[in-house]
């Protein structure tokens, strides 16, 4: 009985205020103006070695994609406040498809098939 | 042993599926079965997006001159749409938590309602790529705006810049449409899915089903649309924004 207990303290349903949401929206809005505001500019590249080049616009869109997503996760969908299972289970899925992206697209570019 | 059981079995909420031991138990388990759907679906995109990166690195100036066609101000307004509508699902989710019917009636009917609006818009989205042929596969595929920008005035008036694409190039605009259409439509099919779902919960959360203790299937649904939010996240940078510049 003590043991349920515990488990239940530990695992407590946390109920996020409207407050909090209210503060992330307007975080989501404003990371959706600034990332098309990105947009306008052309913010140049990195050629960080012969035949590879680093663009910077696409990498600004999608480093405020992801921290709106991460936003997203850790209030909308209350990661912040869930069981380290759940948490496991999040950073897991995220990892194993970086993986699986980083792995082909490791394949694709490297492989000498030429050009199209 | 079975008369002790049966006092403990009276006192479960009548939510309670007998092979839980307790409530809490049932909402972990529940949400956790939601977390690993969650990660498939994760999966699913993933494949999508691989493919787009693959394709976009391959036909990069296709690619590009494709991604001009798409309209910045409805890929915005529908971003501010959906986000909006993640907002007012988690406030249904904490209406439900603090058991308020009328608050979480309205919460819910308003994300239906962005839903709507969202794959309204996507529809006027999808309807002009009707109009202009470049709807990949079937209506005559039309290369003409790419083999001849200025043949495209409203959009040449935007990207000056973008030249024409010799004849096997401009044929694989074809590849992005394919794929705009693709991973579009699969985040429209997820979001109307929703919109049915959402439709159903309206109807339990009216004859108070939500609102007495048992907020797990509110819970689990907003995780699934918050999911869905972002998808479109990714996609509105994919589609519409990186291109812009290339």
């Amino acid at each position: 009985m003590s043991e349920q207990h515990a488990r239940t303290a530990e695992n407590e349903h946390h109920i996020v205020s409207p407050k909090t949401y209210l503060a992330i929206l307007f975080a989501l809005l404003l990371g959706t103006a600034l990332t098309v505001l990105a947009s306008y500019f052309d913010l140049g590249e990195w050629h960080i070695a012969s035949g590879l080049t680093l663009f910077w616009n696409p990498v600004v869109a999608l480093a405020i994609a992801t921290c709106k997503a991460t936003l997203v996760v850790l209030f909308f969908m209350h990661v912040k406040y869930s069981s380290r299972l759940t948490k496991l289970t999040v950073a897991s899925g995220i990892f194993l498809f970086l993986v699986l992206i980083g792995m082909t697209l490791a394949d694709y570019t490297s492989r000498a098939w030429g050009r199209w | 042993m079975e008369e002790a059981d049966h006092p403990h079995h009276e006192e479960h909420p009548s939510y309670q599926r007998h092979h839980f031991e307790s409530v809490d138990q049932q909402f972990d388990a529940t949400n956790f079965a939601m977390w690993l759907f969650l990660v498939t679906e994760v999966m699913f995109f993933g494949g999508l997006f691989a493919s787009y990166l693959i394709m976009r690195n391959w036909y990069y100036r296709p690619f590009v001159e494709g991604s001009h066609q798409l309209s910045i101000f409805w890929g915005t307004a529908n971003t501010a749409v959906l986000i909006v509508s993640s907002f007012t699902m988690a406030m249904a989710v904490w209406s439900a938590e603090v058991r308020r019917k009328g608050t979480l009636l309205l919460c819910l009917s308003l994300t239906l309602l962005l839903g709507f609006v969202f794959l309204g818009i996507k529809g006027i989205e999808w309807h002009e790529k009707w109009e202009k042929h470049h709807v990949p596969g079937i209506h005559q595929y039309s290369i003409a705006a790419f083999l001849d920008p200025a043949s495209d005035p409203e959009v040449h008036k935007q990207y000056p810049d973008d030249q024409p694409l010799p004849y096997d190039l401009a044929q694989k605009t074809e590849q992005y449409f394919f794929l705009y259409f693709a991973m579009t439509g699969m985040h429209a099919l997820h979001m109307a899915i929703g919109c049915g779902i959402l439709i159903f919960m309206i109807v339990r959360a009216k004859a108070g089903a939500y609102t007495a203790g048992h907020v797990t299937f509110v819970e689990n649904f907003g995780l699934y649309w918050h999911f869905v939010d972002i998808i479109w996240i990714y996609l509105f940078a994919l589609l519409y924004l990186i291109s812009r510049h290339g």
